[in-house]
């Protein structure tokens, strides 16, 4: 008789095991819109089915919640149930046993905070106050609302010319969002529920490069309407505005404060992530409409070129974009030393084909971003010996795409994790020498979500470097403008969600500035979203319109099918040029990617409501 | 073109062709519940699945075009299976009281369910039942809606007033008034293209039937009935007789059969509208002014319903005319109850219409005018007439044809008109004509004939250009009034009608799952037209009659005060 028996799990658990894998994707690719309730009902009643039976609290009390929060489903609850269903999880909070219980019922109080408003409108009107208003869930979590079931399509047959006038009618920078959007049209794809998303921006990218922005020709105008619109900033905002307000008819003419256009996207992102070259190509077919462009022309107040009262005066309506370009401090002793230089002035010199040497020194980048990662790589191929990256959290809490991450790492750069800086250390004649970090440990998790980290009950650490490149966040140049009467709050100009500015008639902002550095489809969906009410009110309605006509869906099985990621050249040669690194599909690749798609605009509530916006 | 095999027949289509309509083109009647051409191709119900040679997946017929090369089979094992399990789910969840249904025997479902021979449901029965006003003349059942989401997508796509939508989300979602409304407080036009696209009983009319009944039963009551033009091109519908047997003659024969004491035309008042708001009009044209916008005809009460609640800035442009219905109502309780010696409030004045919005419309404030309670005390709809002639167990067709009573009975072929979509604007024509020249024009206007939704007119009257337009269908008229509101365009004059097609394609009229008959009404008015003596308003001697002896002359004061709303 053996006393002790190696355990194999039978098929029974290994079934189970694949469909909480199955179930992880699902919730992945949960729609926006649902009915928080009704979801937070199933994921009780999941958790209730996790429990052993022991105790009361946990097997009784979460199938009495259930059926309190059914009764608010079916509107046979009142406000007294609300505070039993709070009274009751409370007491199940407080009193089970393990963390099955305590943590299923810690959900409902969650809830019962976070979406009271729907539990009341479920009581009061016997209704759930949430609709799905955009059904397909790339589009929906797309911030300029790009036609994605339809491009890819066009992608899928090779129709990379229509692919890009159909990106188009939403987004006039195909190009910088083929290579460097962070694709949040990813992250819910209902694809996720058979194996993973569909790699968009990488199809995306193969209509750019197979059909380049500049040989496809812009949308016919509309008869001109004879109003001026001024553009403040020439980056991705800016101009996208500019080129709707074109399409509808008025003349857009930007003022840009440095040499050339394209704002973050020249001086902000590295030619190795997005070739400059690639980016004319957006602002060549952006210009073709016909804006007027000025740069090196910098609005502020009477000190400077033009003042935004001017503008005012002299156009029909002015649209402030002028992004986050100023530097933050880390505030650490010895910053002003020499060799401790931001993130921006970095970034901007490059832009300006005026870079720093780094050959042979020794560089510390500070910051955990997407910014920081662009510092870091550019340091690489500038000559630097080493560059070290300080961030004071894990690199799992880094803020900056994981591949990029990677990418500094493959491409040599050390990553001084749980560090945060203390001072920064200099020689005599004030250059940097070394910077003084403190090692944390990572604490509690606070209200976000995020684990902050506390210092560490030991010594500080001393990073020999030449060179400390600060990136720790963008600012916004926001004096000016409060002074010509726009409000500013929390260093951002208060715009409404119409892009418009109170008490401010034909004054709009938008992009970075108004909401702190964000992404580039952000900025292109606020220049979006500004053309539209400009045009309004202007006294217009134009609408754009896009006769690309969309391919008809195929009917091959959905058969479950690896997603195609995008390759890269190899580290050991990219880090020594600012090349682009990111390779295209291939075709049959793109083929294969594109039929992955599973066309949420023809089957599912797309076909009913909300499925295409054919115009805007 | 695109050569496809569907059931072993061999076929070619155009490309783009619907799997559904390629099917039926060699004669494949793939069953269906959701669809509706054109309107709802949503492949909710799956129902339509059939089932593509090579492929898992079944795929519906009602939104999937064909390709080439496909082989497919409508009724292959997998087919057949899970037509039958959705039917069988839907069934879970619809109140199959099929008996106390006022669609029995007109029900895609019922018919469906029948023809699957499914004779049990296997599964839970779980009804969603919401409360509802039952005063509210248009009536929603919960119970039996099958979230096919038609009546959404008719009031979006053409009638633009989105009063429905979906409503939850998760095995919660049903249908109801959009934006967290209920129907009272909601801008719905009561037009009833919801109810005559239901595919089962969970959209209908206030049933008035009883009230009816009610006042046949009542010997101190005299019952007056009239009954609008387009009720006369449908009602035989209802009751399954062929167009030839549905004639004006033996709907008179049945409404005196079942016991109403008047039988009379609301052609006539169609007349009285022409000769009040023919005559505003020219009063209108001749005043001098310039006026910014066109004068808008007031008889559909759909219409008048939608100005009201989406441009009320502009409805001061609106005929003040009242509806025939409602001159109808107000001449039967004074000038008829006075001829004929009868007390007004002993009137009990019913009326049969194609629409829904007449029973609001009927107890409007302004409504009120002959001081014997509402001027028309109850509105049944052509559906209900049916469902009258049924429930006194008559047989149509072997009843002799009768006239109409006189006075309120006569009337001219421009009276009949008014049924369908163009109607009012011709009938107006012929007697602006003979008013400003003094000679009657030829009577047949055809370029204000037809289905198009939005027709435009210009007619030289005598000295004076009139440019008219012409529209149904409420999204139709949204258009429009937004063009007008731009200065696009400009006329004089402009009739709308709520239902596509006019009271022919009424919300009132009875239904045919899938088919839309206002095409095939619209020409039985105008040959009843063709064939009337008497084909211009003024010349209705009756109206004539009225007017010397009653009213005077067109907006006198009198007819201001019993013909015309206040404003």
């Amino acid at each position: 008789m053996s006393r002790l028996k190696i355990s194999t799990p039978n098929a029974a658990q290994l079934t189970v095991e694949r469909l909480y894998k199955d179930l992880e994707r699902h919730i992945i690719a949960s729609p926006p819109g649902l009915c928080p309730v009704d979801l937070q009902l199933s994921f009780l009643k999941l958790c209730h089915a996790q429990t052993c039976g022991k105790c009361v609290p946990c097997r009784v009390g979460l199938l009495q919640l259930q059926h309190l929060m059914e009764d608010v489903l079916e509107g046979r609850a009142t406000e007294e149930t609300i505070a039993l269903i709070e009274e009751t999880a409370n007491n199940i909070t407080d009193s089970a046993d393990c963390a099955i219980g305590y943590e299923a019922a810690h959900m409902v109080l969650a809830g019962l905070e976070g979406f009271k408003e729907d539990y009341l409108h479920h009581i009061k009107t016997g209704k759930c106050s949430y609709t799905i208003t955009q059904p397909v869930p790339c589009v929906a979590l797309c911030p300029a609302g790009v036609d994605i079931p339809g491009y890819i399509a066009l992608v899928g047959e090779e129709r990379y010319a229509d692919a890009v006038t159909l990106i188009r009618k939403d987004n006039p920078f195909p190009t910088a969002c083929a290579l460097i959007c962070e694709h949040p049209c990813e992250a819910r794809c209902r694809r996720n529920m058979i194996d993973s998303s569909v790699n968009i921006r990488g199809l995306k990218r193969m209509a750019v490069d197979n059909a380049r922005a500049n040989t496809v020709p812009v949308p016919k105008k509309a008869a001109a309407t004879g109003k001026k619109v001024a553009i403040v900033g020439g980056g991705p905002g800016g101009l996208s505005a500019a080129y709707y307000l074109e399409l509808m008819g008025h003349h857009a003419v930007v003022f840009e404060e440095k040499s050339k256009l394209g704002g973050m996207l020249r001086y902000g992102i590295p030619n190795y992530r997005f070739p400059r070259e690639r980016l004319d190509e957006d602002i060549e077919a952006i210009l073709s409409t016909g804006v007027e462009v000025h740069t090196n022309v910098t609005i502020g107040n009477e000190e400077d070129d033009m003042s935004l009262s001017d503008l005012r005066k002299e156009y029909d309506a002015v649209y402030v974009a002028i992004g986050a370009h100023t530097d933050k401090k880390i505030g650490i002793e010895g910053e002003d030393a020499k060799g401790v230089i931001s993130a921006v002035e970095m970034l901007r010199s490059i832009g300006d084909d005026n870079p720093p040497d780094f050959t042979g020194k020794t560089v510390v980048v500070v910051g955990g971003g997407n910014v920081a990662m662009d510092c870091t790589r550019s340091a690489i191929r500038l000559g630097a010996e080493k560059v070290g990256i300080a961030y004071r959290r894990r690199q799992e809490d880094m803020t900056a795409l994981p591949e990029e991450i990677e990418g500094a790492i493959a491409e040599g750069a050390e990553l001084y994790s749980l560090k945060a800086p203390h001072k920064i250390e200099a020689d005599e004649n004030g250059q940097v020498t070394a910077i003084w970090v403190e090692p944390q440990i990572i604490g509690a998790i606070d209200a976000w979500g995020r684990a902050r980290p506390v210092r560490a009950e030991v010594e500080l650490k001393r990073i020999p470097c030449d060179i400390v490149v600060v990136a720790i966040g963008q600012g916004i140049e926001s004096r000016h403008f409060e002074e010509a009467g726009i409000p500013i709050k929390r260093g951002v100009l208060q715009a409404m969600s119409e892009s418009s500015i109170e008490n401010l008639p034909g004054m709009f902002a938008g992009g970075d500035c108004v909401t702190g550095p964000a992404t580039v489809i952000r900025a292109i969906a606020a220049g979006k979203v500004a053309a539209a009410n400009i045009d309004e009110y202007l006294g217009y309605h134009h609408v754009i319109p896009c006769d690309v006509e969309i391919p008809q869906v195929n009917y091959a099985d959905r058969q479950p099918c690896g997603r195609v990621n995008m390759t890269e050249r190899e580290a050991g040669e990219r880090k020594h040029d600012f090349c682009a690194i990111e390779e295209c599909m291939t075709k049959q690749e793109a083929a294969q990617e594109a039929g992955r798609c599973l066309r949420c605009d023809h089957y599912g509530y797309g076909n009913l409501k909300g499925g295409r916006a054919a115009i805007w | 073109m695109v050569n496809l095999t569907i059931d072993g027949k061999k076929l070619r289509v155009r490309e783009g062709t619907t799997i559904m309509k390629a099917a039926a083109s060699v004669g494949i009647r793939i069953p269906h519940l959701c669809y509706l051409e054109g309107i709802n191709e949503i492949g909710a119900c799956k129902v339509c699945v059939v089932e593509m040679q090579g492929k898992t997946k079944l795929i519906t017929a009602c939104n999937n075009p064909v390709e080439e090369g496909m082989v497919l089979y409508t009724n292959s094992p997998k087919a057949r299976s899970v037509r039958r399990t959705n039917v069988e789910l839907i069934l879970s969840q619809h109140d199959c009281s099929c008996a106390t249904c006022v669609r029995s025997g007109n029900c895609n479902l019922q018919k469906l369910a029948n023809d699957l021979g499914i004779l049990e449901v296997p599964y839970e029965k779980e009804v969603q039942y919401h409360p509802w006003n039952k005063e509210f003349p248009l009536i929603r059942d919960s119970a039996k809606c099958i979230k096919c989401m038609r009546c959404v997508q008719i009031c979006d796509k053409v009638q633009d007033l989105h009063i429905w939508d979906v409503q939850n989300t998760g095995s919660r979602t049903t249908v109801d008034v959009s934006q967290n409304r209920c129907i009272e407080e909601s801008d719905c036009s009561l037009c009833g293209q919801c109810i005559t696209h239901c595919p089962t009983g969970a959209l209908r009319e206030r049933d008035d039937l009883p009230k009816v009944f009610r006042a046949l039963a009542d010997p101190e009551t005299v019952t007056v009935v009239q009954v609008a033009p387009a009720v006369r091109a449908a009602w035989g519908e209802a009751l399954g007789l062929p167009a030839s047997a549905a004639t004006e003659g033996r709907m008179v024969s049945a409404l005196k059969q079942i016991g109403f004491d008047y039988v009379f035309d609301t052609n006539f008042s169609a007349d009285l509208t022409i000769m009040e708001e023919g005559t505003e009009l020219i009063h209108r044209l001749s005043d001098g002014e310039e006026h910014e916008y066109p004068m808008f005809t007031s008889c559909c009460p759909g219409w008048v319903s939608f100005m009201k609640s989406q441009y009320p800035e502009m409805a001061g442009n609106l005929s003040t005319a009242k509806s025939p219905q409602q001159m109808f109502g107000a001449v039967a309780k004074t000038y008829f109850a006075e001829k004929a010696g009868i007390p007004a409030e002993k009137i009990f004045s019913i009326s049969i219409m194609p629409c829904v919005s007449k029973k609001r419309e009927a107890t409007l404030p302004d409504m009120y005018s002959s001081g014997a309670g509402a001027d028309v005390d109850l509105v049944l709809t052509t559906r209900e007439f049916g469902r009258l002639v049924r429930a006194e167990h008559i047989t149509p067709e072997l009843l002799e044809e009768m006239d109409f009573d006189s006075p309120l009975g006569e009337s001219t072929g421009a009276g009949v008109i008014f049924g369908a979509t163009g109607g009012v604007m011709e009938a107006a024509l012929r007697t602006a004509a003979y008013v400003l020249t003094g000679e009657n024009p030829v009577p047949d206007f055809q370029t204000v004939r037809g289905m198009e939704g939005r027709k435009e007119s210009t007619f030289r009257i005598g000295e004076r250009e009139l440019s008219t337009c012409t529209v149904s269908g409420l999204k139709n008229a949204r258009d429009l009034m937004e063009d007008i509101k731009k200065g696009s365009v400009h006329y004089d004059f402009v009739e709308v009608m709520a239902c596509p097609g006019g009271c022919v394609g009424g919300g009132g009229q009875p239904i045919k799952d899938g088919e839309e008959l206002a095409v095939v009404r619209a020409p039985k008015l105008y040959e009843l037209d063709r064939n009337r003596p008497i084909r211009y308003s003024h010349e209705n001697p009756e109206i004539q009659k009225l007017y010397k002896e009653y009213l005077g002359e067109p907006l006198s004061e009198r007819a201001h005060e019993l013909l015309h709303t206040k404003g």
